[in-house]
């Protein structure tokens, strides 16, 4: 009996728990450092500068990375009738993701870095980080090429869209001039504003393909396999696929406002940026309308709630982007908190979410159970993860808009109302209120974590058929 | 910004634009024997299949809102290339159009005391209020928001001054800002001449020291460090060398701060503010500093 290769999607599936609540307790703890700033007991390697990288790394690349992985993994088996291509090349990447992980939780805390946001780690991790990528796209694609269904399912489109363009963006704006091979310091090739346009080019690629379009490959198989129910729309899943993918590669500049990055560039950002809203929403429409005719199960099924939640706050921030990368508002916006009240309505909400709900569906199949062991857990893990999330955007929120009102306030003679520091106190109070909604987060993922243990200990690891063709 | 650069921008920028709307009508068309609404497509892929609803209706206008939106932006602003927009917007244009209004706006207020001179300000309380907020715009980061300073940066409420406390040299280090440079004489002195050096300056302000250290020390004094400071040690406001005979130390007056400042020497940069700042407000926030040794009688 051939079976499907569910190890590396077991392995990935865990590793998704245990780096998420790495992450996530690494940005609480700069959390509290901006509220207690004695936190960081004056050693190197606790400053907020260099926790913060692996905070974000962490999170992004072996949490969301992890849950991207096993998903992928899992979904294109079971939707091409096949197991794995390459089965030693998937073992690979997984030891040489994990490997990259511990490289840059040892390298950042030492202050080893390129200083290029969500592109910190240097170029030895980088060349590895192409490596492991490749790997990633031949077993990914492989399976594509043998499948046995005759069409390719739209969760592979995105996850597909994901591999390619992530290995694009990852190795243009790496590429970096080493100071010797012997040294961890290297220098980007590109420079001035045209470094500041790569990275942001990257920058918001690594939102819109990493966290965006692997995790609608994500919701676009769990979604629809939880509800049992047909997705909403095929029509609606092509339009928005391409012009979703065609759209994201322009929205970079949009970081770059009122810079010394040319006005025509700065302009095509913010358009492209706001006619991004309709493709973005065609997913979440796609996502909570597959659940109509059967809206009972928002009651009843936790997990259903969470994977619902997700595409709402995914609504919400794709909604709120193009609205902040609007000249006007990014004038007020920009470098403030509210900025990182979006990346976390984002990032909390819709990637931790969708992930977590998606994890609660496929943990319990990869061994051998027919559910996870509490949904009690499941359904205080909603709670928590829902009410985090709104502590800690409403305090962003308030706080940003604050600080933006704050730095441009001026006196009847035209000096500012208010110096720098006096917009910092103003800030404090939500900086804690921000800590609360992280502490509560994380706490989710605890119940999580014992919940999944208690479900996968002393389990026999699943083996599933591959359907026969008729 | 080349021809030819101009226009493959212009034409990749539009066939996106021009694509999307293709695509949106190219799927919203219906073709013969496809499943209709409500109707799956007749694919399944590990028990999932997909139904074949149309467009939202509300979500399509929202699509074409937002293409419309672009367009028109794209022919009010530059964008396409080396197409300046009708509006002829650009970001250095609007910088200056608001720090005009800025200035016609602002300028009479800070002008209406460039006449008086500093002491007559001190009898303005209006004016030393708009100097206080311009120096809490401008000067609070390196001088301290209570004009105290900090090490490195000069105390501005002692009453020591090394550059002169007058208000017209007051006024001329704001506006075209000071370099103060103390050479490195840990080379030249050596360990022992650096000891002996310090105690000697030590004893310049009454400190505690070794006397026989200090003797050695003002022997080199005498030769190397007089230039600046001067034979009895009161420093020249001329050359901003420091007074080192009033206890008030810059850089810390320590037995170790000073061994450090003579041996690696010390670099201070005030910068010039008379070009960003203008004329009038110099001369108001010259008048705060002035006012915080100085009380109006």
């Amino acid at each position: 009996m051939e079976t499907y290769n569910y190890k590396v999607v077991r392995q990935f599936a865990i590793m998704t728990v245990v780096w998420g609540i790495v992450g996530m307790l690494v940005g609480v703890i700069i959390a509290a450092q901006l509220v207690w700033p004695a936190l960081n007991f004056d050693i190197p390697w606790l400053t907020f500068s260099r926790l913060r990288p692996l905070h974000t790394n962490a999170v992004i690349f072996a949490f969301g990375g992890s849950a991207l992985f096993a998903t992928s993994y899992y979904v294109v088996q079971r939707t091409c009738h096949t197991p794995l291509f390459a089965p030693k090349l998937a073992a690979f990447t997984f030891w040489g993701w994990q490997a990259i992980i511990v490289a840059a939780a040892i390298t950042l805390p030492l202050g080893i870095t390129t200083s290029k946001e969500y592109a910190e780690l240097e170029w030895p991790i980088d060349i590895a980080i192409a490596v492991v990528w490749v790997s990633y796209a031949i077993v990914f694609f492989g399976t594509i090429m043998k499948r046995k269904t005759s069409h390719i399912y739209v969760a592979n489109w995105f996850y597909g869209a994901f591999i390619l363009t992530v290995a694009l963006l990852h190795i243009v704006n790496s590429a970096a001039l080493p100071i010797s091979l012997t040294s961890w310091k290297s220098y980007s090739v590109y420079s001035g504003a045209i470094d500041a346009m790569v990275q942001w080019w990257y920058g918001h690629n690594a939102v819109g393909f990493f966290l965006t379009a692997g995790f609608l490959g994500m919701m676009y198989y769990f979604v629809p396999k939880q509800a049992g129910r047909p997705v909403y729309s095929y029509r609606l899943s092509v339009v928005h696929f391409w012009a979703l993918i065609a759209i994201y590669m322009w929205a970079g500049p949009h970081h770059l406002h009122y810079t010394a990055l040319p006005d025509w560039t700065q302009s095509l950002g913010m358009i492209f940026s706001l006619i991004l809203l309709a493709p973005s929403w065609g997913g979440m429409i796609n996502g909570i309308m597959t659940l109509s005719g059967a809206w009972h199960k928002l009651r009843d099924d936790p997990i259903i709630r969470i994977l619902i939640v997700s595409l709402s706050f995914y609504g919400m921030s794709t909604f709120e982007g193009p609205m902040m990368s609007i000249k006007t508002v990014n004038a007020l916006s920009h470098y403030t908190d509210w900025t990182i009240g979006h990346v976390h309505s984002g990032a909390l909400g819709w990637v931790a979410m969708v992930s977590i709900g998606s994890m609660y569906v496929l943990i319990p199949k990869l061994f051998g159970k027919k559910e996870m062991y509490s949904t009690k857990l499941i359904e205080a893990h909603f709670w928590t993860a829902t009410i985090g999330v709104v502590l800690y955007i409403a305090a962003m929120w308030i706080s940003g808009v604050m600080q933006g009102l704050m730095w441009r306030a001026v006196n009847p003679d035209g000096t500012l109302t208010y110096s720098f520091v006096e917009s910092v106190e103003a800030m404090h109070p939500f900086y804690f209120v921000r800590f609360l909604g992280g502490v509560v987060f994380l706490s989710g993922m605890l119940l999580m974590a014992y919940n999944v243990w208690k479900t996968v200990a002393g389990s026999q690891p699943a083996e599933d058929a591959v359907p026969q063709p008729a | 910004m080349s021809t030819g650069l101009s226009i493959y921008i212009s034409v990749i920028v539009l066939l996106n634009i021009f694509g999307c709307v293709w695509l949106i009508l190219w799927t919203s068309k219906k073709r013969a024997g496809e499943a209709s609404a409500g109707e799956v497509t007749g694919h399944e892929w590990d028990g999932l299949q997909e139904y074949n609803n149309p467009l939202p209706r509300w979500w399509l206008y929202l699509f074409y809102i937002t293409i419309v939106f672009a367009l028109v932006y794209l022919v009010l602003y530059p964008g396409l290339g080396k197409w300046q927009g009708i509006l002829g917007w650009n970001q250095v244009k609007q910088w200056q159009e608001e720090v005009q209004q800025a200035e016609s706006k602002y300028g009479p207020i800070f002008a209406q005391f460039s006449d008086k001179p500093i002491p007559a300000l001190l009898e303005e309380p209006q004016a030393l209020a708009m100097g206080k907020r311009i120096f809490l715009n401008y000067c609070a980061v390196c001088h301290g928001s209570d004009a105290r300073g900090a090490p490195g940066f000069p105390n501005l409420t002692d009453d020591e001054w090394l550059w002169g406390g007058t208000p017209e040299r007051i006024e001329e280090t704001i506006t075209i800002g000071r370099q103060g440079t103390m050479p490195a004489w840990g080379p030249t002195l050596g360990e022992e001449g650096v000891e002996a050096v310090a105690h000697y300056v030590l004893s310049l302000s009454g400190r505690k020291h070794d006397a026989a250290l200090a003797r050695k020390g003002e022997e080199k004094f005498k030769t190397l460090c007089v230039a600046c400071h001067g034979v009895d040690g009161k420093g020249n406001p001329m050359l901003g060398a420091p007074d080192l005979t009033n206890n008030s130390w810059l850089y810390g007056g320590s037995l170790g701060a000073i061994k450090k400042t003579i041996a690696e020497g010390r670099k201070g940069h005030m910068p010039a503010h008379g070009d960003f700042l203008g004329k009038d407000k110099v001369h108001l926030v010259a008048a705060y500093v002035y006012s915080l040794t100085h009380k109006s009688k």
